[in-house]
């Protein structure tokens, strides 16, 4: 059934796609999305698609509310209401315009604005998974799946209707026949399988700033990746001098003195690939960030030498990225370019500083693999 | 698309219409029809019509309600258009006893458009107008393009509140004497009748003349300050005096036609929703309500009245203050006798059984507004069961909080987010400031400063429309400041008030 209102509503969402992709630039650079990730899609403040009116601030204009409390209580968040509520016919939010973009949206949008080409995958190896998906309401099922107001509701009206409720004393115990549990269905999804394997120095030289570069960047290398896989796994190792894997929350809040060996990370690296990911089930993506300080020439031979003999022949892509920070040399990334730069599943680039980051993600995902 | 009713519903139907008939409800025909919860939203987007103009708001609207409806955290119950016949709708896959409860609601509100004074004067034939609109503005989108409508239209949205809210009706023609002024201050200056040419110089010497010319440009001058007075309907001088396209014309004046027409259900929402939900309740628990549907009526309405601290629900205000006026006439607890007593004692006990209380309502919802319904019925007693009170912004806590229970206080607040809206008062004060052809307005300031970057904004668009620099006089932190837009650059200057 198509609707009258449906052109009104993809006008509606192109206009917001237009804006989205009009400050896409700042949104990638700030990051200022990321915090507020939910699970399958963030909210993105969209400037001044409120019609501008002549009109009060609110926070001038107060109001008058209804409830308990003493004067000088606190309302709660979420307590004011913005504007008079929602009605048809003079709806007016006070609120700059908050929109849900799915994630894959996002980086469907991400792709037209950085003409990224779709990735090739090198596996099309359907592998199926279950997934849950709740359907209604049954009389039986276990406990945990307990709907509590319809339990609540049915023994109400049982309560009632047998007699047995008494106003005074408004008591009511759910029987074993009024309970209600929600039901399910399992739903088989195909799925290809993508792994990332991101390392990062925590070296002394990386800063909070390198970091935070580091996780938005990320943030965005992971949003197209699922757009292009079902089914997407992250791994995180984190170096210095010595190499270890840990989850994501450590990966982007460990700071480390001490030196540098990046040969660690790949050695690591190599053998997750190895252990976990056989090439011929898995798509592979190891990205790496460093800010290009290595400890020795000899360990950057080392590592040329994993890349080329153990890695590049494994992955679809391998990426590196070099932050700039005040103290690295900036060398490593010469070397590779020297060694694999025209390895054609390498990507490499340099992220002067936040506002690097838009290119730099092109760098990583415009070679399509 | 809508579909009539089942059987089932239209027997309903008559059952509750009969009811609603039976307490003195006096409405025109209610046409219901029934629709999905997809067609909900939309019409709920349209403002309660079938159709609108295109534009994207409505699509915004839609994916806010769609979404609100999907996460569960609203759903829209009731929809129903002033208009004769009057139009509503049931949602298919509500439960029975909530399609009673929806007509029963749906007849309040009918009766309230029909009888309250506020609408007497509004379009009883909207859903065909509203459909001539879109029709209209489909016409113009074909001739002139997409983009330039719908920009024009955003950029009018931006005014739209700029109407005389509280004009009894809407004017439409423009201003016969604006034409007839026109064509004195071009008459010429002739002087005295002069029989014989060779008395001219005397009669009309040249000095005398020449002061008459003065005087005839000096009038022209002051004729050309318009408005006369401030016109409060600042889209009527737009339509009369800026430079627009035909097209401009036909789409701001389709604009401002639909502004008026909803002023009046945002000057009465309280009693309004509080009238249909005082019937909608006397209805079921006293006629329509099966025993097996107490339980999810009762659930349904609480849901309706539920209140969050800081914000006025109309439902939950309007009908507490029905029941109370209700209950104080029923009782004769009004006049003198009764606002000289101060004995708390028997002003509880007090009962002269009157019995007026039905007679009172119905009188009350055809003579009042909100404003005045609130000014007149809100006791103190009333604003302590209710526990209302006044909140405001706490900068350095940073949060919302109550700031005052006193009785005076909430009302006033109260008082003025009602007039005009909560919107701010503004006025067309010259149509040619500083003899350049400039616009200038004026914000009768209350207390409460203008939001400033959606001011900004706002002249903006008006300055498209009016071609020429707009400028805006208001006040910021207690000091006047003129506002001002060139089409290039925007400024600000201090102004002494």
């Amino acid at each position: 059934m198509t609707l009258k209102i449906h052109q009104d509503h993809s006008r509606f969402k192109q206009i917001v796609r237009g804006k989205i992709k009009a400050n896409l630039r700042k949104y990638v650079q700030k990051g200022e999305m990321l915090g507020k990730k939910g699970k399958d899609a963030i909210s993105i403040p969209i400037p001044f698609i409120d019609i501008p009116r002549f009109k009060y601030g609110h926070k001038e204009q107060g109001g008058v509310g209804q409830g308990d409390g003493e004067v000088g209580q606190q309302l709660g968040p979420g307590a004011v209401e913005p504007g008079d509520g929602h009605q048809a016919g003079q709806g007016e939010g006070d609120h700059a315009l908050e929109v849900d973009v799915t994630l894959e949206e996002l980086a469907q949008i991400l792709g037209e604005e950085l003409q990224l080409p779709r990735i090739e995958r090198r596996q099309n190896e359907r592998i199926v998974t279950q997934k849950v998906k709740y359907t209604g309401v049954n009389t039986t099922g276990p406990e945990s799946l307990r709907h509590f107001k319809r339990t609540f509701k049915q023994a109400l009206k049982r309560q009632i209707a047998t007699g047995t409720y008494d106003p005074k004393m408004p008591v009511i115990i759910p029987t074993r026949e009024d309970r209600r549990y929600r039901s399910y269905k399992l739903q088989e999804l195909p799925e290809t399988n993508a792994v990332i394997i991101y390392m990062m120095d925590v070296s002394g030289s990386m800063g909070d700033e390198q970091k935070e570069i580091v996780r938005i960047e990320s943030f965005w290398l992971d949003t197209w990746l699922k757009h292009q896989y079902k089914g997407l796994e992250s791994r995180y190792i984190i170096h210095d001098a010595v190499a270890r894997e840990v989850d994501r929350d450590t990966f982007f809040h460990t700071r480390e003195s001490g030196g540098t060996m990046i040969s660690s990370a790949y050695k690591l690296c190599r053998d997750i690939i190895q252990a976990d990911y056989p090439k011929s089930a898995w798509n592979i993506y190891p990205f790496h960030f460093s800010d290009g300080d290595n400890w020795s020439a000899d360990d950057t031979r080392q590592c040329i030498e994993m890349l080329r003999n153990d890695i590049l022949p494994q992955v679809n892509q391998f990426a590196y990225g070099q932050v700039e920070s005040p103290y690295g040399s900036g060398q490593f990334i010469k070397d590779l370019r020297e060694a694999v730069g025209d390895t054609n599943n390498v990507a490499l680039s340099e992220i002067a500083d936040k506002d690097a980051i838009y290119a730099s993600i092109k760098d990583f995902l415009g070679k399509g693999r | 698309m809508p579909k009539s009713l089942t059987p089932r519903l239209a027997a309903l139907r008559d059952e509750i219409h009969g009811y609603a008939k039976e307490f003195g409800l006096d409405f025109f025909d209610t046409v219901f029809e029934m629709v999905s919860y997809d067609e909900m939203n939309m019409v709920a987007a349209y403002g309660g019509f079938p159709t609108r103009y295109p534009h994207w708001r409505w699509g915004m609207e839609y994916e806010q309600l769609a979404k609100g409806y999907e996460y569960g955290l609203s759903k829209i119950y009731e929809l129903v258009i002033n208009n004769d016949p009057c139009y509503a709708y049931l949602m298919e896959s509500n439960p029975e006893v909530d399609q009673k409860l929806v007509m029963a609601h749906v007849y309040g509100h009918c009766d309230f458009f029909k009888n309250n004074f506020s609408f007497r004067h509004t379009n009883r034939r909207m859903i065909d107008d509203m459909a001539n609109h879109a029709t209209r503005v489909r016409r113009w989108v074909d001739k002139i393009g997409v983009e330039k409508v719908e920009d024009f239209i955003d950029r009018t949205l931006s005014l739209e509140n700029l109407i005389d809210q509280h004009a009894p009706h809407i004017r439409r023609n423009p201003d016969p004497q604006r034409a007839e002024e026109e064509a004195k201050s071009n008459e010429r200056v002739e002087g005295f009748k002069v029989n014989r040419e060779y008395m001219r110089g005397f009669i009309n010497p040249s000095e005398f003349m020449d002061s008459q010319r003065k005087r005839a440009e000096d009038e022209k001058q002051q004729r050309k300050r318009f408005p006369e007075r401030p016109q409060r309907d600042v889209l009527y001088f737009l339509l009369e005096h800026a430079p627009l396209e035909p097209w401009e014309v036909d789409i701001l004046s389709i604009l401002r036609d639909e502004a008026y027409y909803f002023a009046p259900q945002g000057q009465t929402k309280i009693m309004n929703e509080g009238w249909a939900s005082y019937w909608h309740s006397t209805i079921m628990t006293r006629r329509a309500l099966r025993d097996d549907e107490i339980i999810d009526y009762a659930d349904h309405h609480s849901g309706t009245m539920g209140v969050r601290p800081g914000a006025i629900n109309p439902y939950k205000l309007g009908i507490e203050l029905w029941r109370d006026i209700e209950d104080r006439w029923n009782k004769g607890k009004f006049g003198k006798e009764w606002d000289e007593c101060d004995d708390l004692r028997a002003r509880q006990a007090w009962d002269k059984k009157l019995g007026a209380g039905r007679e009172k309502i119905f009188e009350v919802r055809k003579h009042y507004n909100d404003i005045t319904f609130i000014d007149t019925f809100l006791t103190a007693e009333f604003a302590q069961q209710q526990k209302l009170f006044v909140y405001g912004f706490n900068d350095k806590r940073n949060s919302w909080e109550i700031l005052d229970r006193e009785f005076r206080k909430v009302k006033n607040k109260l008082l003025t987010s009602l007039t005009n809206f909560g919107q701010p008062i503004i006025e067309v004060v010259d149509g040619n400031y500083e003899n350049r052809s400039e616009l200038l307005l004026a914000h009768k300031h209350d207390g409460q400063d203008l939001k400033s970057d959606y001011a900004r904004e706002t002249l903006r668009n008006l300055q498209s429309l009016w071609r020429r620099p707009v400028n805006i006089i208001t006040r910021y932190d207690g000091k006047g400041a003129l506002l001002r837009y060139d089409g290039q650059h925007h400024s600000e200057k201090k102004v002494e008030l």
